[in-house]
């Protein structure tokens, strides 16, 4: 098994921390990981985006071409990686502030409204792992148990009683992720 | 103990490995893409725990001059920065090696000349393996492809360092520095005593009561001297050169096409080096691990059996010039590469291996 993922969308969104998330829950169960951000004078409001591979056997490359499955989560990011995604491959996106839906055939696409989701029921903090939610749906690549001890280790422990809130956002995730089709 | 695996930063790696190797100080100023070097030593406060100095200079040549003063005492001390900090530190450095002393010296790697940008480039290649700072001196200069590598160069390096009392390199780039893997630490060892410093290092200034002052300089007016220490270090270097070089081969063993190439570019083109051979084409990839000394008897050696070297780098050709001098011009050479913080992804590496060798 080898899953190669871009996350991408605004500084801000948790693309980055989504990612590590994802990347220390494939540790948790043994797999080889690697998670390469594009890093730069970002901040908040700017775009960002993460490249993580989970594999059964040893990474080569940390940066790629192509990639397996895109999480989408702005416009500019849609434009710059929908192209990317090797055919028969997955592209996930949060249909907030989408104007030109993506438009390939050869690919399987999905919309997460995780941002609406989050507003009104004012978890806006856990946004980041509803998508998540949204991935392990489609892509079980890792297990929720797995992502559960990811937070347990990398969050620090005075913030360990948010974590049931995070495994609610996953299964928000899970809930309203939807294939569109034409 | 049960084999501890972590998930970090490249650069977290080289901070956490130094604590752990008993390093005694670390003495830099920040700078993007290593800042977590000295973030982490911060956060870590390892002055609390092993009795590490941990210090933020006033600049990149406060920082390197520490690590001189350091080194002379025997201590082992090192410094981290990026490009254009590494270029402030390049007189230190040059006295360091001149004074023939120990120390540990990180670049990781940004986009140049001049300030240039923040992100990934090798183009320091020259500076970390011909020199740098003036006079005739050479860095053992270590290239790690990994955070793994990360973590366990830094041991590494400064074994040479005091073998051969001669300052060591860690030439990295922003994607290793920044990238987060898988990585085991080394076990923690405590740092040396000062009954052990001064065994170990009978030249350093470690008070002399009871014996001669020990004198640590690269001054000498004199020229028949200075030149019999020129001597002294060629020599040093030559044993250095037959003993030192250390690279790594994958699917050599069969390929008719080698691409060579160092750091993360190395990773790019092993990516490349497996779609290729998906299509049939047999490529190997032979990775240089020390960059001084150059692996350039095993890449002659390799060179022999095939069609032509395809060499990658972030830069606009550097390293092709030691793998030319190497196989003295037996096969096509031929160079890609990407400037300016620009990192290719593997499908570049593939079509510039199509267009540049394969087509010819």
């Amino acid at each position: 098994m080898q899953e190669e993922i871009i996350i991408a969308g605004f500084g801000g969104q948790g693309v980055l921390s989504m990612g590590k998330i994802l990347a220390y829950s494939g540790l948790m169960e043994g797999k080889e990981v690697t998670w390469m951000p594009a890093y730069g004078p970002e901040q908040r409001g700017g775009t960002a985006n993460v490249t993580v591979i989970v594999s059964d056997e040893r990474i080569s490359s940390p940066i790629l071409s192509k990639y397996d499955t895109a999480i989408i989560l702005n416009q500019p990011s849609l434009a710059k990686f929908e192209s990317k995604i090797k055919p028969g491959g997955v592209l996930i996106y949060d249909g907030y502030g989408i104007i030109n839906p993506p438009t390939r055939k050869d690919i399987k696409i999905y919309r997460i409204d995780a941002m609406d989701e989050a507003n009104e029921r004012k978890m806006a903090k856990t946004f980041n792992m509803i998508v998540l939610g949204g991935l392990l749906k489609i892509r079980p690549i890792v297990s929720i148990d797995s992502v559960i001890k990811a937070l347990r280790k990398t969050l620090p422990e005075r913030h360990h009683h948010l974590i049931p809130m995070n495994e609610e956002a996953i299964h928000i995730g899970m809930d309203i992720i939807k294939e569109v089709k034409e | 103990m049960a084999e501890e695996v972590v998930l970090m930063k490249g650069n977290e790696a080289i901070a956490h490995a130094a604590i752990r190797f008993g390093v005694d100080g670390y003495f830099g100023y920040p700078i993007t893409p290593q800042s977590e070097v000295l973030e982490t030593l911060a956060e870590q406060k390892p002055w609390e725990t092993t009795g590490m100095v941990v210090l933020q200079a006033e600049s990149e040549v406060a920082a390197i001059n520490m690590v001189y003063g350091g080194a002379g005492s025997g201590k082992m001390v090192m410094t981290s920065s990026s490009s254009p900090g590494v270029s402030l530190k390049q007189e230190g450095i040059s006295y360091i090696a001149g004074a023939e002393l120990p120390c540990l010296v990180v670049n990781v790697m940004r986009g140049g000349p001049g300030l240039g940008t923040i992100q990934p480039s090798q183009a320091d290649y020259f500076q970390a393996t011909k020199g740098g700072g003036h006079g005739d001196y050479h860095l053992i200069t270590l290239a790690p492809a990994s955070v793994q590598e990360m973590a366990d160069f830094v041991g590494l390096a400064f074994e040479l360092a005091f073998k051969y009392r001669n300052p060591a390199m860690i030439l990295a780039d922003g994607v290793i520095g920044q990238m987060m893997e898988k990585v085991v630490l080394p076990e923690p060892r405590p740092r040396r005593t000062e009954e052990e410093i001064i065994k170990q290092c009978p030249w350093a200034t470690t008070g002399c009561k009871g014996r001669k002052p020990n004198i640590i300089t690269s001054l000498e007016l004199d020229p028949a001297i200075m030149e019999k220490r020129n001597l002294h270090m060629q020599a040093k270097y030559e044993e250095i050169q037959a003993k030192e070089y250390r690279y790594e081969e994958i699917d050599c063993n069969d390929a008719e096409y080698l691409i060579v190439a160092f750091g993360s570019c190395a990773r790019i083109a092993q990516k490349a080096m497996e779609h290729a051979r998906e299509e049939g084409v047999k490529v190997g990839l032979f990775r240089p691990i020390t960059l001084w000394p150059f692996p350039s008897k095993p890449l002659a050696d390799r060179a022999k059996q095939v069609k032509g070297i395809l060499v990658v780098e972030l830069n606009s050709g550097q390293m092709i010039e030691d793998v030319q001098l190497a196989v003295k011009c037996s096969v096509p050479v031929e160079h890609f590469g990407r400037l300016g913080g620009i990192v290719p992804d593997p499908d570049e590496v593939i079509d510039a291996l199509k267009n540049k060798l394969i087509k010819k």
